[in-house]
């Protein structure tokens, strides 16, 4: 079973994908929520997770900066990270890319879109 | 009706417009599974919101600075809630309004990201909602907000913009936020 964090400032949308995950044919166990990436930050030394569904907008400490933090760290960087954000631009993907996401989902998304970047990392 | 010149040559109402009811479509049919209908754009100079429901803000700044939000009744903001959460709702509360704040994030940095390749980056705030009864939020200065209706069957709301160059775009580190000072009065 895998354990996700799922890092969002937005509840409905902590909720959505939450429903999402649980609707794929990968093995779910708990999911953990973060509002932002300083909450993200604790969860990930607190729980073992293996995946981690992060958007970027977020107050506190946006999802690029909780991601260049994560990846520094060595336990972390083989966490698959999936960025769900509304930028949407070719500058964006790539910077997130290069700070170390493994996939990159735009909003509005599906629940299909999410299953296939999954299926793809996990 | 005051024009600003430069926000002429770069941007066009019609390109905006174009922007606002893409992205509403997309939000509303990908998201919540519901159509809605554009109406007649209009101008205003304060911002076209209801004397009772919800309205939802976010600030855009970087190149251009900003502002966009979603307008609507309770009853529309509870059947967004409903139709995004497929949980349904009859009144407005933390969910609901969590709900409309998520929906204007999506449909405002989807205008955002189509305008960027034309205007240049632009950060986003995150949103701020307000709910109540008798009150009206109010730009300061002279902007103009272009103001998109939709029918969301028997519901009406509103999706409105206003955008102008950022005077001191590269003078200085720019924070998102509310470029466009917000009086709200009750």
């Amino acid at each position: 079973m895998l354990d996700v964090l799922i890092v969002d400032d937005s509840a409905a949308i902590r909720k959505i994908l939450q429903r999402v995950l649980r609707q794929t044919e990968i093995p779910i166990g708990t999911v953990y929520e973060a509002g932002d990436g300083v909450e993200a930050l604790a969860t990930l030394r607190q729980q073992s997770i293996g995946l981690v569904l992060s958007d970027i907008n977020m107050p506190n400490m946006d999802g690029l900066e909780f991601l260049t933090k994560m990846r520094a760290e060595q336990i972390w960087k083989g966490i698959p990270v999936l960025m769900v954000s509304t930028e949407g631009t070719q500058a964006k993907v790539l910077e997130a890319v290069e700070r170390g996401a493994s996939g990159y989902v735009r909003k509005p998304f599906t629940a299909e879109q999410i299953n296939e970047k999954l299926v793809g990392l996990i | 009706m005051t024009t600003d010149t430069h926000a002429v040559e770069a941007l066009s109402r019609e390109e905006l417009v174009h922007a606002i009811r893409a992205a509403t479509g997309e939000v509303f049919t990908t998201m919540l599974n519901l159509s809605v209908t554009p109406g007649d754009v209009f101008v205003e100079k304060e911002e076209a919101v209801p004397s009772s429901g919800v309205v939802s803000l976010i600030g855009l700044a970087g190149s251009w600075v900003g502002s966009g939000s979603l307008a609507c009744s309770e009853g529309c903001a509870a059947r967004i809630a409903s139709a995004l959460l497929m949980t349904p709702y009859a009144a407005i509360n933390e969910d609901v309004l969590d709900a409309v704040a998520e929906v204007t994030n999506m449909i405002i940095g989807n205008v955002k990201t189509a305008l960027e390749s034309r205007l240049g980056a632009m950060g986003l705030s995150t949103p701020t909602v307000i709910y109540g009864h008798n009150f009206q939020t109010r730009s300061s200065g002279n902007q103009e907000w272009t103001v998109v209706p939709f029918a969301l069957e028997e519901d009406r709301m509103c999706v409105q913009m206003c955008i102008a160059p950022n005077a001191d775009a590269g003078k200085k580190t720019t924070r998102t936020g509310f470029p466009v000072p917000h009086l709200l009065r009750t």
